[in-house]
């Protein structure tokens, strides 16, 4: 494996219910209380190289976004390490890089309402020292504002007074005004009309070239994945089932699952819309079945899959499933 | 700088916009206005210094409204059982009133505010602690809670202040908890922890901005309560000493002339307790109207 510029490392992350002193009482006395926890990130290594653009993909509530944030160093790893460069990203429960930024999904709630954006994009800046307070900061946020193609006199607007995509433009500013070399991106299109969404990965496009930007691509997305992706992890319940180059996997997917998942992307052909859901519901991660986690909803499934997990296998150069029966 | 906050379409500006739109909250707040400027001006329009033992005249004592007294002005409310004009004694009482609701207020603020939003911030086992010792002080009275203050602490402004921030300050934890709480969750506060900024920046800059309108909405009505609380206990003779009569000691000293007819002694302080609080108690209701948004049109 080449080197790893950001190295995750068989880290996990479970999400236990919080349980006040009655629920804990009525669970010993047999009440129906929910006292698992949620495996939402199981045993996931990974390697992000320097420059590439890493897609990670899956459907809704597969833990993708928990482990964007475990990368983006905003919660910590119940197991396992998140290093950049051979460093830990936290230490003694805080993030201690810079490095590592994040754009959020919904910019209607990642912008503070009551700052103006021209605050906003030189807050950290500041509190880290990488620009001079008074009228230098002012600067900075106008320069910024105008690399993701905003007018630099709208600094002193209050982020109400834009549109979605005005605002996750405003977002990516702020993230990339700390320098970062890797910048993690949790559905920044996902929820902006599509005729913006372009517009927002144009820019995308554009700056990774400018800045030299490691990325971090998490999208259900599959389409908008392809486009801007060097290499793509495909996420099941948890666990990364494949990961391999954008155009193989897409070309011919070895895990079942990556299989069903590219299938279920609408096709037009024969001038009609054509599309083949995945059957079956995802298994609450409360309680994964055992084996396989995909066993249930699998065309190939067999006792093997039942019993034993498959591991993640080098099937083809820079390019492993984690299936029994991937060739 | 221009004075960018009201500026055309500033919510600043928005907001006194909507504030005005409501007459009846518009008046209430220049009552509230007007009782202020009286309070501080009392010592240059008040005919007469109700704190001078010389002003002090038994032959004046108890006289109704409208009696012209031998110093040759007219006492427009009548005069107290020592003979002192009661208008100059109101005046001076609302000073005094004022004074300990804006000081209890403010401090309760401070306590209450820091309280509820450390306590939403870094959650746990210390938001437990807090939250909970609030919860049980809330379903204590708060006039029962004062009084014992007063009563271990002694009498003396700094002493009622002290009781009437115990008393409040855990309705400003709990609102400022809730508030904070709720933005606590929010994606711009995750995003300035993922920068990362210190737990200091996140509160003051991002937090306490965003959890401010209710506290100011609950700050006007605790401001109200306090004036109420101090009268109560001034009233059963455990607040402020005899040399600072506020309005709660004035009722007090007229009230055993209730039953022969002289009700102005108690009455008229009485009523301008009222209006103080009525008046301020308006204010904050047409705040917390327009800070709420669903009541937004």
């Amino acid at each position: 494996m080449s080197a790893a510029f950001v190295s995750i490392a068989q880290v996990s992350k479970r999400f236990a219910p919080h349980l006040s002193l009655g629920d804990k009482l009525a669970a010993k006395l047999g009440g129906a209380v929910e006292t698992r926890a949620v495996k939402a990130v199981t045993d996931v290594s990974l390697a992000i190289r320097r420059g590439e653009t890493l897609g990670l993909v899956g459907e809704s509530g597969c833990g993708k976004s928990t482990l964007g944030r475990l990368v983006a160093g905003i919660t910590s790893p119940d197991a396992g390490v998140v290093e950049l460069e051979g460093a830990p990203i936290r230490a003694r429960g805080r993030k201690t890089t810079t490095r590592i930024q994040t754009v959020f999904q919904d910019p209607f709630a990642s912008l503070d309402p009551r700052m103006r954006v021209g605050d906003t994009i030189a807050e950290g800046p500041l509190a880290h020292g990488l620009v001079p307070a008074g009228e230098g900061a002012k600067a900075f946020a106008r320069r910024w504002l105008g690399t993701v193609g905003l007018e630099p006199d709208y600094v002193d607007r209050f982020p109400h007074q834009f549109s979605g995509g005005q605002r996750q433009r405003i977002a990516i500013a702020r993230a990339l005004a700390m320098k970062p070399d890797v910048l993690v991106c949790d559905e920044p299109v996902a929820s902006l009309d599509v005729s913006i969404q372009a517009q927002i990965i144009n820019l995308f496009l554009d700056l990774r070239r400018r800045l030299d930007l490691t990325m971090l691509f998490i999208s259900h997305d599959l389409g908008v994945v392809r486009h801007l992706c060097d290499r793509v992890a495909v996420m099941y319940l948890g666990r990364i089932v494949e990961i391999g180059p954008t155009a193989e996997l897409y070309g011919a997917p070895k895990h079942p699952y990556a299989r069903a998942l590219l299938e279920a992307v609408p096709k037009i052909e024969g001038g009609r819309a054509v599309f083949k859901p995945i059957s079956g519901e995802i298994p609450s991660p409360l309680d994964p079945p055992p084996g396989c986690a995909f066993n249930p909803r699998c065309p190939l499934a067999t006792d093997l899959c039942r019993a034993e997990l498959p591991a993640l296998r080098e099937l083809a150069p820079d390019w492993r499933a984690a299936c029994h029966y991937a060739r | 700088m221009a004075v960018t906050f009201l500026q055309p379409g500033s919510p600043t500006r928005r907001f006194l916009g909507d504030f005005r739109e409501s007459w009846i909250a518009t008046g209430a707040l220049a009552v509230v206005v007007l009782i202020v400027l009286l309070a501080v001006f009392a010592p240059w329009i008040t005919p007469q210094d109700p704190y001078d033992i010389a002003n002090l005249s038994l032959a004046d004592a108890r006289r109704p409204p409208g009696f012209v007294g031998s110093e040759g002005y007219v006492h427009v409310l009548g005069t107290d059982a020592q003979g002192r004009d009661l208008l100059s004694a109101i005046l001076f009482g609302l000073r005094i009133s004022l004074e300990m609701g804006l000081a209890a207020g403010l401090f309760s603020f401070v306590l209450g505010a820091s309280l509820g939003i450390l306590a939403a911030y870094l959650g746990g086992r210390f938001e437990t602690a807090i939250m909970r010792f609030v919860d049980l002080q809330l379903s204590f009275p708060a006039i029962l809670l004062a009084l014992v203050l007063v009563a271990l602490l002694g009498q003396g402004k700094g002493q009622l202040i002290v009781a009437l921030v115990a008393a409040q300050y855990a309705y400003f934890a709990r609102t400022a908890f809730g508030a904070a709480a709720t933005e606590r969750r929010k994606d711009y506060v995750e995003a300035a922890a993922a920068t990362p900024l210190s737990g200091r920046r996140i509160i003051l800059r991002h937090l306490l901005p965003n959890a401010l309108p209710p506290l100011i909405v609950v700050a006007t009505v605790q401001v109200a309560n306090a004036i109420a609380l101090e009268a109560t206990l001034s009233f059963l003779g455990l607040g402020l000493p005899e040399t600072e009569p506020s309005l709660g000691m004035l009722i007090a000293n007229g009230f055993q002339y209730m039953m022969n007819g002289r009700y102005w002694i108690s009455v008229y302080p009485g009523i301008a307790l009222i209006v103080l609080i009525v008046a301020i108690n308006l204010v904050g209701d047409q705040i917390r109207d327009q800070l709420n948004p669903r009541l937004r049109r």
